[in-house]
């Protein structure tokens, strides 16, 4: 018989029940993270079932995708924007309601969801975890099989603790070699949703492998994990190992003490055995991988900051010409012109994506005795309030608000856009967020995926490069 | 949930250069200003937001939905991938409140495929070209076509018969309407077994109140 892999193992370890007529499998949850946008109608649904939460302490609340980058300290009554402060109220009564640990706007505790769970040490190798949020899959990075769910999953999660799901295929993503100076995860990620594109993945658990992978912080990681779902796949892991341990211990979720040693011993045998079967391979060279940017509306129209525009006229496949088409016009870009040196107006560093202590560090690398460019507005938003509250122990804070950079309060922020940050129309946006899509960060705004180096270098130079 | 049985009714193709928009993301079918809300109903208003209104806010008389012949079309025919972006419950809720049940597209988005089930939404994958043929004929207000999921076969306004695969599984919970808790928590015993089960390979997964 073949052999496992890990994420057959985290399957197999959390199948509750198969369900023969519909060949649904239940699967229990060990960690539920919720916040405000995709709970009420759940939670709603609960009351008129009356329905109880089943496991209130395998759940943990935030509030991140609504709050405002400012005046967090002013609570529910700083919150302008009348829809957001009712979703945000909401939330706080139903995790009141039914005993859920919650870390309200304002608590240093609080940001966004995929960056709180492992700073806590809620995130543990070997666990299964369900957000109602695409980018749970960040949560890979840990070795836990992560993924998001819609608010009917959610509801149902909330009342069962378990998940009525099937199984994915399996994918493996070799990445040889390292990659080189100055090329980060999120290059990588870009890097390899051109190449599988962003339905590449679909059915498919990915996981990463290989000895680039195994010389990543756990930043960078989770860099790559929450970049899983833009390639299509339902999540992404990499399996946990020194680094790992050494990122969890300590923190104060994480196990202690005799369930330390316990923990540890069990998460050591959490990876794919050498016979294990992929359903797919793909294979990249780290030393390939360059500074990469979206230069589209997909987060597949990525390119090495080096290269030119695609010009859709040379595309073969129908489907990727017509999008390169629409892209074109909506990024008010040309065909054949070096991505380098495109101006833009606005730069954002943050998002579950890139919000984390060492993306700041890189950032903050860039800013350090330069000036922001003339035109050009730059905000960085740190993923939680112990993020934030770390960069400014290290400094960090002076070196952007020195160099002219807007230091936020945590959040999702521009990421999505649903708070008070966002594009105006044609306002072109070097981002380290995770979605380029059309209007994601404000109708008619220009997003242009990068690594934190490249945002904050676009910022300084008010062009891509 | 509502179950899905039958459906007749016509549909709207939405198309982009003449062909089929493909990666029509979550963003597009519903923009995060309308996230906001604590309810499932009255989302049709956010459907395809920037698509049907120009930057006045005034509805673009171009698009489809807009199209009077269009306005009540129960069926969308759209391009590859269709869906995907954000695990937003809104999108389904959204093309429900429009009053669309059912979505034929080459190929879906994994979490909004499995959302349109949960709401009673059924998608149809069918090759590109099924896909564009379906769409030709979508022409006008008495062009109706007739979804049978019991039979597994769409009949086009010209009387083409066209079968498509559905999950044996998912037919059965869309054609009863099935409550998925409902269903779960008569497994009660069965979860609490695992539970115990869990509690003594993994005792650091229990938080320490408990
Ligand atoms: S930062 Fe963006 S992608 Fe991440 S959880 Fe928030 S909205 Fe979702």
């Amino acid at each position: 018989m073949a052999g496992k892999t890990l994420y057959d193992k985290i399957w197999d370890s959390h199948t509750v029940h198969t369900d023969q007529a519909t060949g649904d499998a239940l699967l229990y949850i060990d960690l539920h993270l919720i916040h405000e946008v995709t709970t009420p109608q759940a939670f709603a649904g609960l009351k008129t079932e009356k329905r109880a939460v089943r496991r209130p302490e395998l759940t943990l609340a935030v509030a991140d995708h609504n709050t405002p980058t400012e005046n967090q300290a002013l609570g529910l009554e700083g919150v302008k924007d009348e829809a957001a402060r009712n979703q945000l109220s909401a939330l706080t009564r139903n995790v009141a309601e039914y005993g859920i640990e919650f870390f309200p706007m304002g608590d240093p505790r609080n940001g966004i969801v995929h960056v709180v769970g492992p700073e806590q040490g809620r995130t543990q190798p070997g666990m299964t975890i369900v957000c109602g949020d695409s980018h749970t899959s960040t949560h890979g990075a840990f070795g836990a099989l992560a993924h998001g769910i819609g608010t009917s999953e959610v509801e149902h999660v909330l009342a069962t603790q378990t998940l009525r799901t099937r199984k994915s295929k399996n994918m493996a993503i070799e990445v040889s070699g390292e990659l080189r100076e100055g090329v980060t995860a999120k290059d990588l990620a870009l890097h390899l949703i051109a190449i599988i594109g962003t339905a590449g993945g679909t059915g498919h658990v990915m996981e990463y492998r290989g000895s680039a992978i195994e010389k990543l912080s756990m930043e960078g990681r989770m860099t790559l994990c929450n970049l899983s779902i833009e390639g299509g796949a339902r999540a992404g892991l990499i399996a946990p190992d020194e680094t790992t341990f050494d990122y969890m211990k300590g923190r104060p979720s994480a196990p202690k003490g005799a369930a330390w040693e316990m923990a540890t011993q069990y998460w050591r045998t959490l990876k794919s055995d050498p016979d294990a079967h992929w359903d797919s391979v793909i294979e990249i060279r780290g030393e390939d991988v360059e500074p990469t940017v979206t230069w589209g509306t997909s987060p597949e129209q990525a390119i090495p900051v080096s290269a030119t525009i695609p010009n859709p006229e040379t595309m073969r496949d129908p489907v990727k010409k017509a999008a390169a088409e629409r892209a074109l016009e909506y990024m008010g870009l040309e065909a054949g012109a070096p991505i380098a040196g495109t101006p833009v107006q606005r730069v954002f560093i943050g998002s579950c994506t890139n919000s984390r202590i060492e993306d700041l560090r890189a950032a903050a690398k860039v800013a350090e005795n330069s000036k922001v460019a003339d035109g050009v507005r730059a905000m960085i938003v740190p993923g939680s309030g112990l993020v934030r509250a770390q960069a400014e122990a290290e400094g960090l804070d002076k070196v952007f608000t020195e160099a002219g950079f807007e230091w936020r309060e945590p959040g999702c922020s521009m990421c999505l856009g649903m708070n008070p940050d966002i594009l105006a129309p044609g306002e072109r946006c070097a981002s380290t967020s995770n979605r380029n899509f059309e209007g994601r960060q404000g109708r008619g705004g220009r997003t242009h995926l990068m690594s934190p180096t490249l945002a904050a270098r676009a910022a300084i130079t008010g062009v891509i490069g | 949930m509502k179950a899905f049985t039958t459906l007749t009714s016509t549909a709207a193709a939405l198309t982009h250069h003449d062909r089929l928009m493909a990666n029509v993301d979550t963003d597009m079918i519903i923009p995060k200003q309308f996230l906001k809300t604590t309810e499932r109903e009255g989302l049709s208003q956010g459907l395809f937001y920037e698509l049907k209104t120009r930057a006045d806010g005034s509805p673009d008389p171009d698009f489809v939905l807009n199209k009077p012949a269009f306005q009540s079309a129960g069926i969308l025919i759209a391009g590859e991938n269709f869906g995907c972006g954000s695990s937003r419950e809104h999108a389904p809720w959204a093309l429900l409140d429009q009053g669309i049940t059912c979505v034929i597209a080459p190929s879906f988005a994994d979490i909004f495929h499995n959302n349109c089930y949960k709401n009673g939404i059924l998608p149809i994958a069918l090759p590109y070209e099924v896909c564009a043929a379906l769409a030709e004929q979508a022409g006008g207000a008495n062009h109706k076509f007739t979804v049978d999921l019991e039979r597994q076969i769409i009949t086009s306004p010209d009387g083409e018969e066209i079968h498509f695969d559905v999950d044996e599984g998912r037919k059965a919970s869309l054609l009863e309407g099935l409550d998925d808790i409902g269903l779960t928590l008569t497994a009660e015993e069965t979860i609490a077994t695992f539970e115990k089960g869990r509690k003594a390979t993994t005792p650091w997964l229990e938080p320490a109140t408990s």
